[in-house]
């Protein structure tokens, strides 16, 4: 099928390239737009390393065609840093607390802690795991993760005081 | 892992999307949530040449009480759906059902009429829709029907939808005030179920079951409506020996299917068990 020319605000940035309509999300963030910080695990719906922000959801972006994704605005890993490029608080924590070991399902863990955190600024342990539920992570065995998101949490209530 | 190419169209309303379920036939599929489809695509388990986009339809998006039924539209998302108190309201088990089903991720694609259209027989969503013999409304360019629920499903992901038909609406009686429960056995919370059972009950003000509807899902080739089940709890004062016999009942019918993840034997065992705990719950919600 022929390639139609999408658009999509990325990272607040206003991108353009041609894909199929067969592309993914995940595929048009990673090639044509060299934007590859969402990961891509096992393309099909159950790891969660490729979760990315639809419109500030979280959704995974190797179930959606980049087609859909036009005129919508998507925030990968890479938008959670500031501007100067410093980690934000979330991944700050992530590194305090050892959120992370390989790396590769971390962007994914970020988007949905991000998310989380959007919605809700005090998570209970709870929260936390149905948050991160949909993300698999293969080293850490997960307690890490939990502490570094209640760790980022208690320090943006901090900081908003 | 990467799909096989089709034509992609973005239906502005479901006039059109029918129109062009009509002018491509059997080659197109509706593409709702995607959050069971595509992943089929990725596999090439699917490989339809025409995908219709449903996701702009704005009229197909709605819950609200219809008459004597609570209608929800088949592209309402299930995050949507789990916000919103009046559906938890009309419909307590659809709500108790929506806990089991996917992550935060899938649930924010996820629509309610995909789910039901795709027919897993692990899923939750067809499982209930079977078990309170919902109303599934289908369109075509020529016109609409309807369709009981427990009619509805025929096989694994194959139901009684004609290729040029829409589903548009699934409509659940009004069980406000009912009891209700669901239990699942899968390998992790928000997996497809190994085995499935739900209940819904209303007692009288002699404390007799007035209604009940029990239904099991992931043991068939598709959900089944738990009848012999219900037949012995209604009218009767419920009981523990009530309880286990109607659990006993639970699987009347039902071929249970063997696979990687258990064997036919162990989902018969467990579907007794499960029905008998969604029964209690729904029981004690019900006021016993
Ligand atoms: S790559 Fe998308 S969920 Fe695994
Ligand atoms: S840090 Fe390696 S998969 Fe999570």
């Amino acid at each position: 099928m022929k390639p139609r020319s999408i658009t999509l605000t990325v990272n607040g940035a206003k991108r353009t390239a041609a894909a199929e309509p067969r592309v993914t999300l995940l595929d048009f963030l990673r090639g044509p737009l060299g934007v590859t910080g969402a990961h891509m695990g096992c393309e099909h719906g159950v790891c969660g390393a490729c979760s990315v922000l639809v419109e500030g959801e979280p959704v995974r972006a190797c179930l959606m065609f980049a087609v859909q994704a036009a005129g919508k605005a998507v925030t990968t890993v890479e938008g959670l840093a500031g501007s100067d490029g410093e980690p934000s608080p979330l991944q700050e924590a992530f590194r305090d607390a050892h959120g992370l070991q390989c790396g590769y399902c971390t962007p994914g863990m970020l988007i949905a802690a991000q998310a989380l955190l959007d919605e809700n600024p005090d998570p209970d342990e709870a929260d936390i795991r149905e948050a991160i539920g949909g993300n698999i992570c293969r080293c850490t065995g997960y307690v890490q993760i939990i502490e570094a998101i209640k760790l980022a949490a208690e320090n943006l209530r901090e900081a908003a005081q | 892992m990467k799909p096989a190419p089709f034509d992609y169209f973005a239906a502005a309303s479901a006039d059109d999307a029918v129109r062009l379920l009509a002018e491509h036939g059997d080659e197109a599929l509706i593409l709702a949530g995607g959050q069971s489809l595509v992943p089929m695509m990725n596999m090439r388990l699917a490989r339809p040449s025409v995908l219709i986009d449903i996701n702009d339809c704005d009229e197909m998006k709605f819950m609200a009480a219809d008459g004597d039924g609570f209608a929800i539209g088949a592209g309402t998302r299930q995050k949507d759906i789990l916000k919103s108190a009046e559906t938890c309201t009309a419909v307590p088990l659809l709500l108790k059902a929506l806990a089991f089903v996917g992550h935060v991720q899938t649930r924010n694609r996820g629509t309610l009429g995909g789910s039901i259209a795709h027919g897993d027989p692990s899923a939750e969503m067809p499982l209930v829709a079977v078990t309170l013999d919902a109303a599934i409304s289908l369109r075509t360019s020529n016109g609409e029907r309807t369709i009981a629920a427990s009619e509805f499903y025929s096989g694994p992901m194959s139901t009684e939808r004609a290729p040029d038909e829409c589903l548009m609406a699934v409509s659940f009686p009004l069980s406000t005030g009912a009891g209700t429960g669901f239990h699942e056995v899968s390998e992790r919370h928000g997996d497809f179920a190994i085995v499935s059972a739900a209940a819904e009950i209303n007692l009288d003000a002699g404390g007799k079951c007035a209604s009940a509807a029990i239904g099991i899902g992931g043991a068939h080739p598709h959900p089944v409506k738990a009848l012999k089940a219900e037949a012995i709890l209604v009218g009767e004062a419920p009981s523990d020996a009530l309880i286990e016999a109607a659990a006993e009942a639970a699987t009347d019918g039902i071929e249970a299917m063997d696979d990687v993840h258990a064997t036919g034997a162990y989902r018969m065992r467990v579907a007794r068990v499960l029905a008998a705990r969604a029964i209690s719950d729904a029981l004690a919600e019900a006021g016993l």
